[in-house]
């Protein structure tokens, strides 16, 4: 397969598979098979964008109160409250466009109406 | 009369649904959610169940599906369309009705037979009900409590958008015992309970249900 194999690591570890893929790279090649379109031997470099949905803070989180309640018999009486939100880890090719993820966050992983949204760009 | 029943991937009440229509003297037609094709229906039920597992939230991505950007458009210039249980999440979800719908207050599937008060009898879809009338008719969800801003939700009340409050108990910890709201236009109605279960006496707590279906049909003659 040749240098495509690992697409995605850090430029360090880009070494033709058989020779030098690790395990965790080599699962790591497989969540993310070469789609159509890309070429065999192009490096594709792919950053990870992170975005958190959380419940807005009028909406009341009966999941979040149920956790608490389990936290207070287990006699962790310190935590005060819990919010349970979603966490989405999203894989892009190239460098990520700020404007489509924002879109992307506020579009579909998040309901506007009753949920908060953050998202996390890589920094470099 | 033929009326449109839009199955999604796990989509459970559109026979129901289409048995309904049918008992109310419509023409059901089978919609699909992948398709781009209406089949000049005058009218759009989307049934319960649970859409694509309610994965990311109910009716979230069911809301993207092809048929339902014909659906939105078609709404918008007057199509009547019904949301029951994951259809209201769906219409909800897709913008066609205000607020949204989240897991229930106390975290447990509820399945009862439920009354409602009719607060709006003019709408395309309540029409054959009188302001004030009493239904009973099942309810069966997980994630059926209504919410909204407190803004929003005087907004919807002053503008008279509550369609049907639960009585006798509210099911789910809906805001302001909301369990069915409606489009500016009143031709979008959504709501948690199911008429469609209530259309014959061997099967259901009542017909009171089937009046939605006979309510669309007069809608759509006089349109």
């Amino acid at each position: 397969m040749g240098e495509a194999s690992c697409a995605g690591v850090a430029p360090a570890l880009r070494k033709p598979c058989g020779t030098g893929c690790r395990a965790g790279l080599r699962g790591r090649r497989e969540e993310r098979p070469t789609g159509p379109g890309r070429r065999a031997g192009t490096l594709v470099v792919v950053s990870r964008v992170v975005v958190d949905v959380v419940l807005k803070p009028e909406i009341s989180d009966p999941q979040g109160q149920a956790v608490l309640g389990a936290l207070d018999r287990l006699g962790h009486d310190s935590v005060r409250s819990v919010r349970q939100g979603k966490h989405f880890v999203l894989e892009v090719d190239g460098t990520p466009d700020e404007a489509e993820l924002k879109q992307i966050a506020e579009t579909l992983l998040a309901n506007p109406v009753i949920e908060d949204v953050e998202l996390h760009l890589p920094k470099d | 009369m033929r009326i449109g029943v839009i199955t999604f991937p796990g989509s459970l009440d559109d026979v129901d649904a289409a048995r309904a229509v049918r008992l109310a003297g419509g023409k059901p037609v089978a919609l699909w959610h992948g398709d781009h094709d209406l089949q000049d229906v005058d009218a759009v039920v989307l049934p319960g169940g649970f859409s694509y597992g309610d994965y990311l939230r109910a009716g979230a991505i069911a809301a993207r599906s092809p048929l339902m950007q014909d659906v939105v458009a078609a709404a918008t210039s007057g199509l009547p369309v019904l949301g029951i249980c994951n259809g209201f999440q769906v219409l909800c979800e897709a913008g066609l009705l205000p607020g949204a719908l989240t897991r229930n207050s106390h975290l447990h599937f509820r399945n009862r037979d439920q009354l409602l008060r009719v607060e709006r009898a003019d709408t395309a879809w309540t029409s054959d009900y009188a302001d004030g009338q009493q239904i009973l008719i099942p309810v069966k969800n997980g994630e059926g409590r209504y919410v909204g801003s407190d803004a929003d939700l005087d907004r919807l009340e002053g503008e008279g958008r509550v369609v049907f409050r639960y009585v006798g108990g509210n099911p789910n910890g809906s805001s302001r015992d909301i369990a069915g709201v409606t489009s500016e236009n009143g031709r979008v109605v959504g709501l948690m309970p199911h008429p469609e279960h209530a259309v014959e006496d061997l099967t259901g707590p009542s017909t009171d249900g089937l009046g939605f279906f006979t309510s669309v049909l007069k809608a759509v003659v006089n349109a």
